[in-house]
């Protein structure tokens, strides 16, 4: 019966793994002119995951979740939250792929598959309650998002993104399991269980050295302050659509984690890991601020937004209460939509031969030359910044109010600061394409599938997106009060 | 007794292996020290119980890995009289960085002896396994209370590989060099492939 009940609970990530295999299976026997197929059933699959994890949701007899697998595994609503957003945000990324390789001609059956493979450490990553069940999902995402990276071989700056994201990850992976080998050296246990009832009468020296080897693997796998060097890079570097996924899922994925990890086991010992993540979260958001002002590529400008945002909901963190959880979800939902958008916009910035544009020179005037294209950025870009009737400024204004019931009044009002210095960019970006010259170089998009999923992140970021911020906000907090259960 | 003999003998040939791999000249010579080395590590592992991992690192060290890397050091053209040049050339920042590490061990042990980190304090402990040896505990557990994590290992490697092959294969565009066609060449007789001659005494065989 339990192991049934433990099938029941992991089924989406057996689901997506059995698929994939199968696909696999497909695209090595029929070969490569499968691809599109395979990308269309991946997707299926997605939305089949999705679907159940939805159902995990929303069904009250899981309301207070259960242990899998002798509790190595966690289904609860946060899990679920989580990992709904993580499978959107996938199959997003993948709708708008196959495009992107036309012209290069490098699309092949692995792609799709790698994603689906890379879904399923996320689950697992979200889900986990146990240090392995962390590490093992941490190193599945990662390793299909190496691959992802440097997937156009004849592209050097994709190996060499690859090669960086490859080279650091595998550093951050050995400084998060050392921690986690000091944290069982010294508690007794890998489970978060364990670890916090051993952790209940205080914390020894070795677990404190743990806490923050854990804290500093886990900042680089957010890409936070000051462990953000690979991002820009690796943002550039990849091709589009893999920045488009990097920036939204295992991000996702990667602070859910966090916040797992540092409210769930370490629940009990806030002032110990409560300034580390403060300073990750005022250095994030200023560096992301200031980092990106003198940026000319889009893609880099896009990175630095992203570290700057990972900074804004590190500051949720900090303030470390149930509202707070919930608030970073909410934030979490919004930027994945932000984001998404963003590159599915800036995927769309082709110019007649078909090669990707990524620089500022690139758009100016777009308005003239691709009004809808312009008007949709400028949306984006405005709710990035969290100006007033666009849902960004929702996503901030949870947090910071989260933050200022926290009596965190200055971290709050730090981050409203660095926010403005933010603004810079977004709007300067707003500038070149409404009011400097047209170079009218970009083509026209053909593709409908890039529309719909650009019209539909608008229209969740637009002032339309309210109407869902009720629900949405209903089950983030469902979410975060699955996360304090334990205590 | 035979025991701390043992561990001296052990941790000995392992500090003096690992000092040879470093400083001989010969690349191959460096990973033959090396696999001195894991089989001292393995005897140390024995030492303290740890019997399952000893043999992990015989076989897995020993067996693939340091054998990889021969192969690779015997493979690739590595010029090392070249890399070594730079040893003169980055010695004085290795040395300061060297420096540093030893100050900060000699403050990090000094405040240990002090008493003011207390890092034998556990707070808890693992309840531990009794009975079996720890390769049959380990077995157990594997395919009963991990199995999820075996089977998520499973496909990790599986990623890799898939990540392995995206990366390196290359399609050929004929599409018969690199690819076995075993029914065609089961369908080949010995006719088709070899002739009998009977050449004169004296001549060669004419093709």
């Amino acid at each position: 019966m339990e192991f049934a009940n433990s099938f029941y609970f992991t089924a989406p990530e057996v689901g997506l793994t059995v698929s994939g295999l199968i696909l696999l299976l497909v695209a090595a026997f029929v070969g490569q002119k499968t691809t599109r197929l395979i990308t269309i059933l991946a997707v299926a699959a997605l939305f089949g995951a999705a679907a159940f994890t939805g159902n995990l949701l929303t069904n009250s007899a899981f309301e207070l979740g259960a242990d899998a697998w002798g509790g190595l595994y966690r289904m609860d609503a946060f899990g679920s939250f989580a990992k709904i957003l993580i499978y959107l945000a996938t199959i997003g990324c993948l709708i708008v792929t196959p495009k992107f390789f036309e012209q290069t001609a490098e699309y092949r059956a692995e792609y799709p598959i790698l994603m689906l493979f890379g879904a399923v450490g996320m689950g697992m990553m979200v889900s986990a309650s146990d240090l392995m069940t962390l590490y093992i999902g941490l190193e599945l995402s990662s390793l299909s998002s190496y691959v992802l990276a440097s997937f156009i071989r004849s592209d050097m700056r994709s190996a060499e993104a690859g090669l960086k994201y490859f080279v650091l990850g595998a550093l951050a992976s050995g400084i998060l399991l050392y921690g986690m080998s000091l944290i069982y050296g010294f508690t007794g246990s890998t489970s978060y269980i364990g670890i916090r009832t051993a952790l209940e009468g205080g914390v020894s020296a070795g677990s404190m050295f743990g806490i923050v080897f854990l804290l500093a693997g886990l900042a680089f796998k957010i890409s936070a302050v000051p462990f953000h060097m690979w991002t820009p890079d690796v943002y550039e570097g990849a091709p589009t659509p893999v920045t488009a996924f990097f920036s939204t899922a295992p991000k996702v994925a990667a602070i859910a984690m966090t916040m797992r990890m540092a409210l769930d086991p370490f629940g009990g010992q806030i002032e110990i890991w409560q300034q580390i993540v403060i300073f990750a979260a005022l250095a994030s958001i200023i560096v992301g601020a200031l980092g990106a002002i003198g940026q000319e590529n889009l893609k880099r400008l896009l990175a630095y937004s992203s570290i700057n945002n990972v900074g804004f909901i590190l500051i949720g963190l900090a303030a470390g209460t149930e509202q707070s959880a919930s608030a970073m979800l909410v934030y979490l939902a919004i930027y994945v939509a932000m984001s998404l958008g963003s590159f599915v916009a800036l995927l769309m910035l082709r110019d007649n031969d078909g090669n990707q544009l990524e620089t500022f020179a690139d758009i100016s005037g777009l308005s003239v030359t691709r009004p809808a294209l312009a008007w949709c950025l400028l949306a984006l870009m405005f709710s990035l910044a969290g100006i007033p009737p666009l849902l960004g400024f929702w996503g901030k204004f949870v947090v910071f109010q989260a933050a200022v019931e926290a009596d965190m009044i200055l971290l709050a009002a730090i981050g409203i600061a660095a926010s403005v210095i933010g603004a810079f960019y977004y709007i300067k970006f707003i500038k070149v394409m409404f009011f400097d010259k047209p170079a009218d170089v970009v083509v026209a998009e053909k593709s409908s599938a890039r529309w719909v999923v650009l019209g539909l992140c608008v229209l969740f970021i637009s002032p339309l997106g309210y109407l869902a911020t009720l629900k949405l906000g209903e089950f983030a907090d469902r979410a975060a009060s699955a996360l304090f259960f334990i205590i | 007794m035979i025991q701390t003999f043992a561990f001296y003998l052990f941790a000995f040939f392992v500090i003096a292996s690992g000092v040879f791999t470093i400083t001989s000249r010969n690349p191959v010579h460096s990973v033959l020290w090396l696999i001195l080395a894991f089989f001292n590590a393995a005897g140390l592992m024995v030492l303290v119980g740890a019997e399952f991992i000893a043999m992990l690192l015989v076989i897995v060290y020993v067996g693939a890995v340091a054998v990889l890397f021969l192969f690779v050091v015997m493979m690739l053209d590595i010029d090392f009289a070249e890399l070594r040049g730079g040893f003169i050339k980055n010695f004085p920042l290795g040395l300061a960085i060297a420096l540093v590490l030893l100050a900060e061990l000699v403050l990090g042990i000094g405040a240990y002896r002090a008493g003011s980190l207390q890092l034998g304090v556990a707070d808890g402990t693992s309840a531990g396994l009794a009975g079996e040896s720890n390769t049959a505990n380990i077995g157990v557990l594997l395919y009963s209370d991990y199995i999820f994590l075996f089977e998520a290992a499973g496909i990790i490697l599986l990623v890799a590989m898939i990540g392995a092959i995206v990366l390196t294969y290359r399609e050929r565009p004929d599409g018969a060099r690199g690819h076995q066609n075993i029914t065609k060449q089961n369908m080949r007789r010995p006719e088709d492939a070899t002739i009998m001659t009977r050449p004169e005494i004296g001549k060669g065989v004419e093709l």
